[in-house]
């Protein structure tokens, strides 16, 4: 067990230099391919710490993908920023609408909640279509050449010696699986903190937390607040290669919601590793079942109440259940000495 | 000066009074025992001191300050702390995280001095040796040693107990019995709700007895147990 953790770590070391050496030995269409797959992490990662670790079961995050993605478009079209200062405004303005959202979910429980911000997702939706400037319903365009005038693609390109298009791939795909890599060092901080371990504690019982001390509403309003700005960053970084922005698009359910479920409740939800397990096995499947169009949602839809059914806490749970390997225990051991051993105990990360 | 006070208080569930003008002074460093048959509104009484329940009527002071607008957590600070009748650990976390939450958040202390703090109080309430197993994983006795170690945790000036004693054997009671007697030696103000009356009139100064929401008598334990009124309401709880 104690040898298995280091491997496990080299292993992902290894791993993470090899993704982010892609760009420089795969084609474009890979690149691309990955970074699809890195952006739904991001969102599944996000989507984790709201439901698997705040108990906060939102289905209205593409609300913060589209404002994410509308608020970049608009200070590149509006405002003739760099698309790079885009995606951080995009971040910000979905943090900043997650303030009222949270005003008006929080007072809902359970299922209502997930309706409750779904409702608002949507209504966010409706009043994006009415934004003449960036094209209603309809959507517009990123002008021609923003993506391979972005900051840093020059350098990238003559460093790779590929095409600006293929340069500005590069550089949305680094900042991508940046992000991911931030979002999981983050979470981890976070969880191994103080609000961290008050969190677990409320997730397991909010009545009692209350009573150590421990304000529920303040942390998971937190908690939601920092997801709605990972969820928008990653929204309006996907929207920098889609270039296309309409808001049934960017609004969507299906694609930024429903999916990252998916992938989070495969992988382990309330694990850390769980949405990367998630998204490795989706990506699988997409790549094994492509070809089969509607089949493929079937196949998803299946495994997805399979391990519901059999393997509550999905993938990863089931594996560190088998191996005793966690790679990133959130456990806090007591001060080593002070106690007589017993077997020392083991929660899933 | 009394460090807790309670004017008038109550609360009903739906047509049922549970709790009925409750008024009492708890002195700083005291130990009340309060007494009263299942379902007299006991520990409705905690819920409406913790603040897990809002009264209806009345107001509830600590230190002289009105604390009855106050939610759970800001009156932990101040030095409330509490045990629940039916234990409610954090059943994921480890009987050391249990604690851990309990001493950084309502005990406000730092990530250097909780650790050995709370390694002390779960050597002074025997749970030493489960530390790093999972809460939900112990036996009921285990858990009621958690709820009371769990409370110790938040460095409370008033510490609320719930029936933590029911179904001991005689040398835990007695094991327990000293612990409660080293807070309230610490200076710890103490009101123990418990049915085991040898146990809680061998640590408390003062005895409440309540029934059906009202406060029928509060003084000194042999006084209130003199009391036919009080015999005749614990003859069956007594046998
Ligand atoms: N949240 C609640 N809702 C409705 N009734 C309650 C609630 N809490 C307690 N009661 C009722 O109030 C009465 C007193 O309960 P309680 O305070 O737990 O009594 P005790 O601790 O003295 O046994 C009981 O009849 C109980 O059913
Ligand atoms: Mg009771």
């Amino acid at each position: 067990m104690t040898l298995t953790r280091p491997f496990g770590l080299a292993a992902a070391a290894l791993a993470l230099a090899l993704l982010y050496a892609l760009p420089a030995i795969a084609p474009r269409a890979v690149v691309q391919d990955l970074f699809g797959i890195l952006t739904l992490l991001v969102l599944a990662m996000n989507w984790n710490m709201l439901a698997g670790f705040a108990g906060l079961v939102s289905v209205g995050q593409q609300a913060f993908v589209g404002i994410g993605a509308y608020a970049m478009f608009a200070a590149i079209i509006l405002m003739g920023l760099d698309p790079l200062v885009g995606v951080l405004i995009g971040g910000l303005a979905a943090a900043a609408f997650a303030v009222p959202m949270a005003f008006f979910a929080f007072r809902l429980n359970g299922a209502y909640f997930a309706i409750g911000t779904w409702v608002v997702a949507d209504i966010a939706r409706l009043g994006i279509s009415q934004w003449k400037a960036l094209g209603g319903g309809t959507g517009t365009s990123l002008p021609k050449g923003t993506a391979k005038d972005m900051a840093f693609v020059g350098q990238i390109k003559d460093m790779l010696d590929v095409s600006s298009a293929a340069a500005a791939d590069a550089l949305t795909y680094w900042l991508m699986l940046s992000l991911a890599v931030a979002m999981l060092v983050a979470s981890y901080v976070f969880l191994r903190s103080r609000m961290g371990l008050g969190l677990q504690a409320i997730r397991d019982n909010e009545n009692a937390a209350r009573s150590v001390g421990v304000d529920p509403v303040k942390l998971k309003a937190l908690v939601f607040l920092l997801a709605a700005f990972g969820t928008g960053l990653c929204g309006a970084l996907a929207f920098i290669q889609i270039t296309r922005v309409t808001p049934d698009a960017a609004f969507s359910v299906i694609d930024w919601t429903a999916f990252v479920i998916f992938i989070t409740v495969i992988g382990g939800i309330g694990t850390l590793p769980g949405p990367i397990v998630g998204v490795i096995v989706f990506y699988i499947l997409q790549r094994a079942l492509a070809d089969y169009g509607t089949i493929y949602l079937i196949v998803l839809g299946c495994l997805g109440i399979v391990v519901m059914l059999f393997a509550r806490r999905g993938l990863w749970d089931m594996f560190t259940d088998r191996t005793g390997i966690d790679l990133m225990p959130l456990t806090h051991r007591p001060p080593q000495g002070s106690l007589p051993r017993p077997k020392p105990s083991r929660r899933a990360a | 000066m009394a460090i807790l006070s309670l004017h008038s208080v109550s609360r009903s569930f739906g047509a049922l009074k549970v709790t009925d003008d409750v008024s009492f002074e708890l002195n700083a460093g005291e130990a009340l025992g309060i007494i009263g048959p299942n379902g007299a509104g006991k520990s409705t009484l905690f819920n409406l001191i913790t603040g897990n329940i809002a009264p209806d009527a009345g107001r509830v002071f600590l230190d002289g300050r009105d604390v009855t607008r106050l939610p759970p957590m800001e009156r932990v600070r101040a030095g409330i702390g509490r045990s629940f009748q039916i234990p409610q650990p954090f059943g994921n976390l480890s009987v050391y995280e249990n604690l851990l939450v309990a001493a950084r958040f309502g005990g406000e202390l730092g990530a250097g001095e909780a650790p050995a703090f709370c390694m002390d109080i779960l050597s002074r309430t025997g749970l030493a040796a489960v530390a790093e197993k999972p809460s939900g994983g112990l036996s009921l006795l285990q858990r009621k040693r958690l709820e009371l170690a769990r409370a110790m945790a938040t460095k409370p000036r008033v510490i609320l107990l719930d029936e933590i004693a029911g179904g001991l054997t005689d040398a835990e009671c007695v094991e327990l019995v000293a612990t409660i007697r080293a807070i309230h030696a610490n200076g710890t103000a103490i009101i123990w709700i418990e049915h085991v009356l040898h146990a809680l009139n061998s640590v408390v100064e003062r005895l409440m007895v309540l029934n059906f929401g009202r406060m029928l008598m509060i003084g000194a334990p042999d006084q209130v147990m003199a009391s036919p009124e009080v015999r005749e309401i614990y003859l069956g709880i007594e046998a």
